[in-house]
């Protein structure tokens, strides 16, 4: 078999494996049963309460914990605006870097508080190593806040009838300690082995070969990329994202940056199943998260390895595949296969540049970033999909004429309102934004890098990564200006907080009604049935607001080309 | 909200302490025992230090050419082209680039040329061409250094990058490492 096809299976696979027994660990995490990182982490964790004054043991209800939890964020989001918007003045700036302007510090601190990393800036010249330092704590935290709304969602389909459902504070700290570091200490370990820089020395000059003078900016870079990864954040430390043969060297780190990528989300799948003592469950979700993720991905494999038919008609040797945009270390096929992977789930690092990639490519980038739950981001994927799961059970409910319930608890017209708004909000926030932007060409237009569909598709590909907190980007597009920064800071916060509240909210109000016991009328949820209706409510809401959209950029670029 | 302030404010703090402070600082310690002490791999030669992952320029006729890069391969900035696959003008630029290309090599047909040499990498600095890449130029280059085909044909198979373990990714050729063969060859 073709090694490059051989690769990608190898990369899926090992993150298969490795997933299940993380996942098994980290419902251990969050059932605080015994683990074998113990003896390292109850100590250290002890330390961390003392010092904020904290009682692990007090348990909250769903509100308090959305409180706690946005209050903590705010605390980062103004702590935050004011290190980007100093660190000209602050130590660690080796080369010498300016200050944020206003709104980009705006942008790029929510940006790193919700798990997005879209970048406006460019890290080898917008960022002092102090404020690299910064985000890299951001996305331990943010990935840990996502990680630590999904415990909740499990404790509550443990319980039977409660409203207490832990503590958030210690949902937070053992997601960032337990789970986030371990495994980000390991990737930044293979990624400093494998040539990946982790110095504060500032930028080298050097003469090539040829007698040119450049200057080659480093950085502490390795441990960045691990947690990037690790906890789905995708902000790079370079410019060019994983595409920097620094932050991402040779076809192992690429794969071990995959890896990295994949394991959390696809192991927040099998904990959950492990905590609720329904494995099965487990393997519905699963299963409908990887059909809906091989047919994203299937084809853009295939069409990147393709190329460009435009440059085939050329007459040129065009078997390598697209390699605008692609670095030669690992060929059209992984690139493909990664646009996908960090599309779907909500890391939006990149190895090559999305803006060059095949027009349907791009749409599949797109519908990945649209439907947000094949796999998703830590924890945050697993609440989206538990909103497509209670409006199939609703619509299930009502195709057999019964009171719709989901483990056990009846879903009624509260729960089905919430799960409503959380389901059109990200069409609403990506196509309101889409079609200001496009009505105002003096801010949509003037900014875009490619004329006609394409151009199209750079701004409704901004808004559909900031709702989705992705971070990708068609990169082409001038987007550090007011109004980019503003108005993608916005749908950032409006696409993390109100889908986090929401399905939290949800399960609170479950949580406090009476347990029904499963009889023979009960809907069965974890079966190949259920999984396909859950697939086609996804399919049909991702279908019917966002085909108009999609037709007008990358479906019309791709017929234009033929 | 005012009863999480205070512990917000403080758990912050220490997440700080632990997470941008000791963290970063442990794999820091670790990169000391790394190639070149973790501050990227380097290649020496001839007194000069070069970072073999970051790509260089070659436009020489004597040496293998580097793709085309959107930042001319300066490694103080770094980005690809960001254009689009039915953009125009993008598709003019191509066109050039074929045409120059031949107008270099033009021993060659145009069939012969790999479509790297003529797209620009993701990040500008790619430091990589295909094989095929390299052997398209072997004429150009033979002829100019007056060195034969046979022997470069040799050296761009002792500078073929195997798949990782045989088995995953593409082959590809690091044209920094073959250039400085080439000049050690014409010695």
């Amino acid at each position: 078999m073709n090694t490059e096809i051989l690769g990608i299976i190898a990369m899926f696979v090992a993150a298969l494996v490795l997933a299940l027994p993380l996942g098994i660990y980290i419902a251990k995490v969050y059932g605080g049963e015994k683990t074998l990182l113990d003896p390292v982490f109850n100590p250290i964790e002890k330390i961390f309460y003392k010092i904020s004054g904290i009682n692990p043991s007090k348990e909250m209800n769903w509100k308090e914990h959305m409180v706690a939890m946005l209050t903590i964020n705010l605390v980062w989001f103004l702590l935050g605006m004011a290190i980007l918007m100093t660190q000209q003045w602050l130590p660690l700036n080796p080369d010498k870097n300016p200050n944020m302007s206003p709104d980009l510090a705006f942008n790029t601190t929510i940006s790193f508080v919700v798990n997005c990393n879209l970048q406006h800036y460019s890290g080898e010249t917008g960022m002092s190593y102090l404020g690299q330092m910064w985000l890299m704590f951001l996305q331990f935290v943010s990935a840990g806040t996502g990680l630590a709304a999904a415990a909740i969602l499990f404790k509550v389909f443990r319980e039977k009838t409660t409203d207490k459902l832990g503590n958030f504070y210690e949902f937070l700290i053992k997601s960032c300690t337990r789970i986030l570091l371990p495994v980000s200490f390991i990737v930044a370990l293979l990624l400093v082995f494998s040539g990946t820089p982790m110095t504060f020395e500032g930028k080298d000059q050097i003469t090539s070969l040829q007698g040119d003078t450049v200057n080659v900016s480093t950085g502490p870079a390795a441990a960045f990329i691990a947690i990037k990864h690790v906890g789905t954040n995708g902000g790079g430390f370079f410019g060019v994202n994983s595409a920097h043969p620094f932050e991402n060297p040779n076809y192992f780190t690429n794969m071990v940056e995959m890896v990295a990528q994949l394991i959390i989300p696809l192991a927040m799948i099998f904990a959950f199943g492990y905590f609720i003592r329904r494995k099965k469950f487990s393997w519905m979700i699963f299963g409908v998260m990887t059909v809906g993720f091989l047919l994203l991905t299937i084809p853009n494999i295939n069409m990147e390895m393709n190329g460009n038919p435009a440059i085939s008609a050329m007459g040129i040797d065009n078997s390598l595949g697209a390699t605008e945009g692609k670095e030669i270390r690992f060929g059209a096929a992984a690139t493909g296969f990664w646009s996908i992977v960090t599309t779907v789930i909500s890391t939006g690092s990149v190895n090559a540049m999305h803006d060059s990639t095949m027009p349907l490519s791009g749409m599949n980038e797109l519908l990945a970033m649209m439907v947000n739950a094949f796999y998703g981001g830590c924890g945050v994927g697993l609440l989206n999909f538990f909103i497509f799961i209670i409006l199939a059970v609703f619509i299930s409910g009502l195709m057999v004429g019964r009171t719709p319930e989901f483990m056990g608890k009846k879903i009624e017209a509260r729960e089905m309102k919430i799960a409503m708004i959380i389901a059109l909000l990200h069409p609403f926030l990506i196509l309101v934004g889409t079609a200001l932007a496009t009505a105002f060409p003096e801010h949509g237009a003037s900014t875009l890098n490619n004329p006609g569909f394409h151009g199209f598709s750079e701004i409704l590909y901004e808004y559909t990564s900031s709702a989705a907190n992705n971070g990708s980007g068609f990169e082409g597009l001038g987007d550090n200006n007011l109004w980019w920064n503003i108005t993608t800071g916005f749908v950032l916060i409006l696409g993390r907080f109100l889908p986090i509240i929401g399905p939290i909210a949800i399960a609170g109000f479950l949580a406090n009604k009476k347990y029904i016991p499963e009889g023979n009328g009960t809907l069965k949820t974890d079966t190949a049935t259920f999984g396909l209706m859950v697939f086609a409510v996804i399919a049909i809401i991702a279908a019917l607001s966002f085909f108009p959209a999609l037709t007008l950029g990358p479906i019309a670029e791709y017929f234009s080309m033929k | 909200m005012k009863k999480h302030i205070l512990p917000a404010i403080k758990l912050t703090a220490v997440n700080i302490v632990f997470f941008a402070v000791i963290y970063p600082l442990a794999v820091w310690g670790i990169a000391q025992f790394a190639p070149n002490n973790g501050k990227g791999e380097i290649i020496e030669h001839k007194g000069q230090q070069y970072y073999s992952n970051i790509g260089q320029s070659f436009t020489e006729d004597n040496y293998f050419w580097s793709r085309p890069s959107a930042v001319g391969y300066n490694a103080a900035g770094s980005g690809g082209s960001n254009k689009g696959p039915s953009n125009e003008e993008y598709l003019t630029e191509v066109q050039t680039r074929i045409d120059t290309f031949l107008v270099h090599n033009p021993e060659i047909t145009k069939s012969e040329i790999p479509v790297d040499m003529v797209t620009a990498s993701g990040s500008g600095l790619d430091p990589h061409i295909s094989v095929q890449a390299a052997k398209v130029q072997i004429k150009r280059i033979a002829k100019i250094r007056n060195v034969d085909v046979r022997k470069l044909e040799q050296l761009i198979a002792e500078h073929t990058d195997k798949p990782l373990a045989g088995l995953f990714g593409p082959e590809k050729i690091n044209v920094l490492k073959l250039n400085i063969a080439l000049d050690k060859l014409s010695e």
